[in-house]
């Protein structure tokens, strides 16, 4: 018993890494949201008019929809009138490369351990950095071009591509939705676009880095991804935020088309700031993340490590509409202290031979509240589809809670589903065996919850799948005695 | 090397060892026999440092150091070997990067350079051989799906791997057929020096027969009450516990 009450004040000992701020000049949209904000963003960025148009439609399908409240989240509703739409980095001009980007945006990164100049990255990574509203910096276009790979920001895209932007927006996630995806449609500020030609295999990881630094800001950006037939893609994304007490609304989009033939690798490392050990701050992160499998034989597959966020709203999918495409959904989601995460996927089986493949491992420390929301629906014209899911839950200490929804819809009885849960706790057994080996408390939860978790990490990319590894240590550092 | 002095222990308020005196030198291979409920496994348990059980009253020392003051890390990087009754699983976690961790902590600890990938594998080999381990168990997860036999050789893989000074065995024999039983007493057999010490904590005679003790003590009611060569081990084999009760029931003055 004095040990559960040892683990409950060493909770969270270890403050939050990223949780800096930068004071730099900014170019502002005023506060609240109206028509007049949006064509404010519209005309800031340039756009034109068919998209303004596009925004001034979701704002109008927004008005008429309610915030969700099915979600087994409680948080004090935001006034979305007191936000902020937009919020850039004051450059005198548009940075054509990375040498011309503000020195001071650059070192935000380098502080981040990220390095945006690309004779630094030897991993072979492009990346794209967003700040708040605007994509900083882009790496390794020209490479990438070569190839016929388009890889910029969404604002460059809407320039640059027109006839992509046109057809692919919105056309995996309708702005009808949901809440949410209906208010980013209206606002979005920036994001990744990416563009990978018939039979083209990306030689290199892409990666977008997205960082909330001014206050009262939302952010908004859309990320799209578009594999043409027999592509192949592997996008990774990153998130980090400042420290501060009011919450932060991060309300993100991002839709993958695959065409036949295609595979498009997802993987997100999310650590926004879970907020402080009182539960006081923190990004409400409400997100709408979906793919389709359009063609024959395509495959999309999203992992995502999920450690940050003060709340976390999000159902990474996959519409399986080409026949024998395929789904797949990794998850390892850790809430600690007063973080509460209620998350999942949706695999939608519409093809013949569809499969799909669900891993969720959710480890809940602290007061927090941890949930798995997930659906497997099947068609009618699904023959032969087939599912396994499994949902495991890891709990640490006794005030944290763990909940698994699952929803299994068939309409075609050829399909076969299988859904496997369980639910454990760290035990001071096998914290006593590490010890017992030399091993100490801290490096031992670290040793289990890996473990645990492997099945996920392991989809991850090498370099990534180091840096979750330690994120998890780092999450649940000091949560048991 | 250890001396126990009047060691008192008890859990959630119960008293389980009353008063237990012993003296371990090295090279000695000691057995704590006795029925069930006799304190057997709390005395390994206390020896190292599980947290359930309270030291309400004596001393231990281990190499001159007070044993009871330092956290069970630390009397595992001081030596102190404790090979479990009932080994524990860790899923995702294999034999080998668990080892890894443990033995790079001991080293650290000990102030000795981390070994790296190549070191380690060529100590794994050698250690493998040692017991009649499959490299493929050592790749599973610790511990998962073991059988009973494959638990108890692994414990004493890792006992061969992390080289301690003095190594418990708790109840070892418990679960194994009699090849296993060979297997791992040849094991703990070559693993014996001059310079180390082990305790045999067992119930039956069995594994004596294989790892020959040098003392044998009779445990019963959290005292040893009863100290011999391993001719007393032979005795109980034959007679059972029943007389040493009733001689200790009998003088006990309440």
């Amino acid at each position: 018993m004095s040990k559960d009450n040892q683990i409950l004040e060493d909770l969270n000992s270890k403050e939050y890494e990223h949780g800096w701020s930068v004071n730099f000049e900014t170019d502002e949209a005023p506060l609240g949201l109206n028509e007049d904000i949006i064509r404010w963003i519209s005309t800031k960025k340039e756009e034109p008019s068919w998209l303004l148009e596009w925004r001034l439609k979701a704002f109008k399908i927004w008005q008429g929809m309610t915030e969700p409240t099915w979600a087994n989240v409680k948080y004090l509703k935001m006034d979305l009138q007191a936000l902020r739409y937009y919020s850039a980095p004051k450059q005198s001009k548009k940075p054509k490369n990375i040498n011309e980007v503000d020195p001071e945006l650059i070192a935000i990164y380098e502080r981040l351990g990220i390095s945006l100049h690309e004779q630094k990255r030897l991993q072979g990574i492009a990346i794209d950095v967003v700040l708040d509203s605007v994509s900083v910096a882009t790496t390794f276009k020209e490479t990438l071009g070569k190839l016929g790979i388009v890889f910029c920001s969404f604002s460059e895209a809407v320039k640059e591509h027109p006839e992509l932007i046109q057809k692919y927006l919105g056309s995996v996630i309708p702005m009808t939705d949901n809440y949410y995806a209906a208010l980013n449609a209206a606002v979005f500020s920036d994001g990744s676009f990416c563009y990978i030609p018939k039979g083209v295999r990306c030689p290199m990881e892409l990666s977008t880095y997205f960082r909330i630094n001014a206050a009262n800001t939302g952010q908004f950006e859309r990320t799209l991804i578009v594999a043409d037939d027999s592509s192949y893609v592997s996008y990774l994304e990153g998130c980090t935020a400042p420290q501060r007490d009011e919450n932060q609304l991060h309300a993100a989009v991002v839709e993958i088309y695959a065409g036949a033939h295609a595979e498009v690798k997802y993987s997100t490392v999310q650590n926004w700031f879970p907020g402080d050990k009182e539960g006081k701050g923190g990004i409400y992160n409400f997100v709408t993340k979906r793919g389709i499998c359009a063609g024959d034989h395509s495959k999309i597959s999203w992992t995502q490590v999920e450690t940050g966020s003060a709340i976390t709203w999000k159902y990474p999918s996959c519409i399986l509409k080409g026949d024998y495409s395929i789904g797949e959904f990794y998850s390892v989601a850790v809430t600690n202290n007063y973080q509460q995460a209620d998350t999942g996927t949706k695999m939608i089986h519409i093809g013949k031979n569809t499969k799909s493949r669900i891993v969720s491992k959710g480890i809940s420390a602290g007061k927090s509240q941890n949930s798995y929301r997930g659906q497997v629906q099947v068609m009618k014209r699904a023959h032969n589809a087939r599912n396994f899911s499994q949902c495991d839950s890891l709990l640490m200490g006794n005030q944290c809670g763990a909940h698994t929804f699952p929803y299994i819809d068939i309409a075609n009885p050829s399909a076969k589903v299988e859904h496997e849960a369980t639910t454990s706790k760290i035990g001071e057994d096998q914290i006593f065996y590490c010890n017992q080996r030399g091993i100490a408390t801290e490096d031992a939860v670290a040793l289990i919850v890996n473990g645990y978790a492997k099945e996920v990490l392991n989809q991850l990319p090498m370099e990534f799948a180091v840096e979750a590894q330690k994120l998890l240590a780092l999450t649940l550092e000091g949560s048991v005695g | 090397m250890l001396s126990i002095k009047n060691l008192h222990a008890s859990i959630e308020g119960t008293p389980i060892l009353r008063g237990i005196n012993l003296e371990v030198k090295a090279g000695e291979v000691h057995a704590i026999m006795g029925p069930n409920g006799s304190g057997k496994s709390t005395l390994a348990s206390v020896l190292a440092g599980r947290e359930e059980y309270e030291v309400t009253e004596g001393e231990v020392f281990f190499q001159g150091k007070e044993l009871l003051s330092l956290s069970p890390e630390d009397r595992a990087r001081e030596g102190v070997f404790l090979a479990f009754q009932y080994p524990i699983e860790i899923p995702g976690v294999s034999t080998t990067n668990f080892l890894r961790t443990a033995l790079n902590q001991v080293r650290e600890y000990r102030g000795q350079e981390p070994l790296d990938a190549v070191k380690f594998l060529s100590l794994m080999k050698e250690k493998m051989a040692l017991v009649e381990i499959d490299q493929k168990l050592l790749s599973r997860s610790l511990n998962e799906g073991f059988s009973g036999g494959e638990k108890k050789r692994n414990e004493i893989f890792q006992m061969a791997m992390l080289n301690p000074v003095l190594s418990i065995l708790d109840e070892t024999d418990s679960g194994l057929d009699i090849d296993a039983l060979r297997i791992v007493s040849n094991g703990v057999n070559k693993l014996k020096s001059d310079t180390t010490a082990t305790i045999v904590v067992t119930h039956y005679q069995r594994l004596l027969d294989y790892i020959v003790p040098d003392f044998v003590h009779v445990l019963y009611k959290g005292r040893i009450v009863k100290s011999g060569k391993k001719e007393l081990a032979l005795e109980l084999e034959e007679k059972g516990y029943d007389w040493i009760k009733e001689e200790v029931d009998s003088t006990a003055t309440v």
